[in-house]
């Protein structure tokens, strides 16, 4: 369950101590472009150390490495992976074949460190046109891979596009990689917002994702985190709902009746499985009327 | 015979004013206040020594206050409030005699029983007639309410009205009255307004604050007390005011309208007047413009005198009719006994204010505070200065759970029943230990710089200077 | 691990410390800190943990601590080293 995931600045002390605070489903701990350069090393050590004094957070833990061309990426793979992030979020990933180069690294490591191949997953950040154009091939090739992230403040420079609160120079973006990522079957989360003082923008922008099919957001400012939970956090109406729909095939199947309607509607497959996801989301949270 | 003198000069040879007397000042125009510095230099000029100043509360503005120490104009100080840097300075031990601290409470009953004599009140006025009917809401230094004014104006042996904008008689409102005034002398300025109150205050963006302050609104809604006739005070910043943000929506659910907002006013308590949320405001002092305004214009929104905010010796006082306070701390110990005067290297840096009347006073105390500042445990073992006293504080806040003091099942079976994070005290403070280490205690040795009188008078602790002797 | 020149890391925020590694004889420690006297023992005793653990014999450090955890104190005083070292 990731409505959320926050990312926290890889070489800030203070908010590395306090990442689990903020309610977030996940934290990404940033080695790459929170970072400058020459602190890349600095940073490193930081989270190295932070995650070492705190094992059990009690949140999901995803760290953001430098890209494959770098100097950096290697160190970072090397030094991240024995400390058993859920994810490691490798940048700038443009094809399958980044992927495997990656994926291979990651391996070496487990094996350096006596971990069971496949422990730690990667969440490629696709941000370039590349990236994005094979967006399915990059969620598909490699079982490692548990789910994509659109970045488009760098895509859409790549693009040579506009960036906009609206996001209109992202849409075809954000409806392939969501079509990619389920073609594949694995998760798939929107781009984060970024004027921190918009609360109002922010709400809308998490309902869209939502909309679109993502499975959650990323977040720049822990002043975000509630609005984007709220988007991914069934609602009692839909909860209702589903409940009715379930209560309803059940009814159906004992009544030996193919097919049924409820509200007015014909309850098919799609309407099932929705109401499936719901109750399911729900109970996972832990939300009132998701036992059934 | 006019009480209207030509100038802060005349006015102070006027009040009879001689070596060794006490003299008091108010806290209305905080750090953007000009009389007390004013008043001291012409002292100083006329060559009175030994000046006892009984102010109720003393910010940095005041710094020029440690060269009249030194030159001996000033040898006794009795305060509500230090601010850092002279309380560095008492710290280090530049004035012999002991500072004495009280609380807003406290030190109108200290004056009103005469423990307390005040030979020369100043009262800075916003606005005054010729004859010292006196108010805060006019003038271009406005600053509200002067709740902590009235005691001065009443028991002092002479009173003297300082303002920069001297109004037609009869003045209204008029919470300092003609009847105790003596004497009335215009300065150019008496502060600055922007050091007086603030444009906005705006509430912390922390997350650690607010994450607080949210779960500081839930142990409320979950107190039994939030139903109508809540009655509710706040401090001005950080973690605690943030709590009306979220005890807003709460309130609005169980349908409560509320009796009274009391303080220490800014605009968000301001709004919940004018929202419905309660149906006065009593105030003893203002934060900023939008308090200002609101107190001159609506009937609703009373100024209140100390003595009727917190006086234990009155009859009865507003702070007895509190349902809950959030207060903040620099230290809590294990008993719950709560600091705020020094910081957790022995320097006076703070003061009661309101602390200990509130928490005594109020049905439910809750003290927020996050569980570590810069490495430093806000839980240790024993307090380095006893500003409030366990046995008045029912509820820590931290951003990792709840403690509730033992005196208080009642409200430690609600929160649990809640499904409020609730811990013993110490757990709190093991879980701050694991991330920061176990401090070493620092207790300073030196001789006693300051006394800490509790309300009703009795002394509840000494503070030493840092410097060893 | 050698030190051959002169480095730092961190920096004086909040909950960060400053750390200056420099060549030295033996190992020299001098401490700032906001939270000295509560943990300035603690301090130290991470800071020649660390170094013994990269294998720093010779060396001159100046702390400025503004109330860092000791996994913080720890990584910087290893950047730092790192920085100013070779053969690691």
């Amino acid at each position: 369950m990731r409505r959320s995931l926050l990312f926290i600045p890889g070489n800030n002390p203070g908010m590395l101590m306090g990442a689990d605070m903020h309610g977030a489903d996940a934290v990404i701990f940033d080695l790459e472009d929170a970072v400058a350069p020459t602190e890349k090393d600095a940073a490193r050590i930081l989270v190295r150390n932070a995650m070492r004094a705190m094992p059990d957070l009690g949140v999901e833990v995803v760290v953001r490495v430098n890209p494959l061309a770098t100097d950096f990426f290697i160190q970072d793979i090397q030094t991240m992976v024995p400390l058993h992030p859920k994810l490691i979020m490798p940048t700038k990933v443009a094809s399958a074949e980044d992927v495997a180069h990656i994926s291979a690294a990651v391996a070496a490591a487990e094996q350096a460190n006596g971990m069971p191949e496949g422990s730690i997953g990667l969440l490629p950040l696709l941000e370039t046109a590349q990236g994005i154009e094979n967006a399915f091939a990059i969620a598909d090739c490699d079982l490692r891979v548990k789910g994509l992230l659109l970045g488009a403040e760098d895509l859409s420079s790549d693009l040579q596009a506009i960036r906009s609160k609206q996001g209109a120079e992202i849409l075809y973006a954000r409806g392939r990689i969501v079509m990619a990522a389920r073609a594949a079957g694995v998760e798939v989360y929107d781009t984060p917002f970024t004027d921190v003082n918009d609360a109002e923008g922010m709400a809308e922008d998490a309902r869209l994702a939502r909309a679109l099919g993502f499975s959650g957001k990323a977040v720049i400012s822990p002043r975000h985190v509630e609005a984007v939970n709220a988007a991914f956090t069934p609602t009692e109406d839909e909860i209702i709902y589903a409940r009715e729909v379930m209560l309803a095939i059940a009814e159906a199947q004992q009544q030996g009746r193919g097919a049924i309607s409820l509200r007015g509607k014909m309850v098919d497959k799609p309407i099932v499985d929705r109401a499936q996801r719901v109750l399911a989301t729900a109970k996972q949270l832990g939300l009132e009327g998701s036992d059934l | 015979m006019s009480k209207l003198v030509h100038s802060l000069a005349d006015a102070i040879r006027a009040s009879g004013l001689q070596s060794g007397m006490t003299i008091s000042f108010h806290h209305h125009l905080r750090n953007g206040d000009a009389v007390l510095n004013m008043v001291l230099a012409e002292a100083a000029r006329q060559g009175l020594r030994d000046l006892t100043v009984q102010a109720s509360s003393l910010f940095d503005v005041h710094l020029p206050l440690l060269d009249h120490i030194r030159s001996g104009v000033v040898t006794g100080i009795e305060t509500n409030y230090m601010a850092a840097g002279i309380g560095r300075a008492i710290s280090e031990g530049v004035l012999q005699k002991p500072v004495v601290f009280r609380s807003h409470g406290g030190r109108p009953a200290a004056i009103e029983s005469g423990r307390v004599v005040i030979d020369v009140a100043f009262i800075a006025a916003p606005a005054s007639d010729a004859q010292g009917n006196a108010n805060g809401v006019l003038g271009s230094a406005a600053c509200g309410s002067l709740g902590y004014a009235i005691p001065d104006a009443k028991y002092a042996k002479k009173v003297v009205i300082i303002t920069d904008h001297l109004m037609p008689y009869p003045l209204t409102p008029h919470p300092i009255e003609e009847t105790d005034v003596d004497l009335v002398v215009q300065v150019d300025s008496i502060g600055d307004p922007k050091g007086i109150v603030s444009g906005t205050t705006r509430i912390t963006r922390d997350p650690v604050g607010l994450s607080i302050a949210k779960l500081a609104a839930q142990v409320i809604a979950h107190s039994g007390l939030m139903v109508d006739g809540f009655s509710f005070q706040t401090g001005a910043g950080g973690a605690s005011l943030a709590v009306t943000e979220y005890l807003k929506p709460l309130l609005r659910k169980q349908q409560v309208q509320g009796s009274f907002g009391l303080g220490g006013i800014t605009g968000y308590l301001v709004d919940m007047l004018n929202e419905g949320y309660f149906g006065n405001l009593m105030d003893v002092q203002c934060f900023d413009l939008a308090a200002v305004a609101s107190i001159r214009d609506n009937p609703r929104h009373q100024e209140i005198s100390a003595t009727r905010y917190a006086s234990p010796n009155a009859r009865s006082c507003a702070v007895k009719s509190l349902d809950t306070v959030v207060l903040g701390a620099t230290e809590i110990d294990l008993n719950f006994n709560v600091n705020v005067h020094t910081d957790s290297n022995g320097y006076i840096m703070g003061g009661s204010g309101g602390h200990s009347d509130t928490a005594e006073g109020a049905k439910l105390s809750l003290i927020v505070a996050p569980l570590f500042r810069a490495r430093l445990p806000i839980i240790v073992d024993k307090v380095t200065c006893v500003t409030t006293k366990g046995s008045a504080v029912d509820v820590l806040v931290t951003q990792r759970g709840v403690a509730i003091n033992p005196r208080r099942q009642d409200l430690k079976d609600n929160l649990k029943a809640a499904g409020l994070p609730v811990f013993e005290i110490d757990e709190l403070q093991a879980q701050a230990h694991k991330l920061t280490g176990v401090p070493v205690p620092v207790k300073p040795q030196g001789r006693v710089v300051a006394q800490v009188e509790y309300p009703l008078g009795g002394i509840v602790d000494e503070i030493r200077s840092v410097c060893a002797e | 691990m050698k030190v051959v020149k002169t480095a730092s890391a961190g920096t004086l925020e909040s909950n960060d410390v400053l750390v200056t590694v420099e060549p030295g004889e033996g190992i020299k420690l001098d401490i700032e800190s906001v939270v000295y006297q509560q943990f300035g023992q603690a301090i130290r005793a991470t800071v020649m943990d660390t170094l013994a653990a990269l294998d720093v014999t010779d060396a001159t450090l100046h702390l400025n601590d503004r109330g860092a955890l000791d996994c913080t104190i720890a990584a910087r005083v290893e950047t730092a080293a790192r920085r100013a070292g070779e053969g690691v």
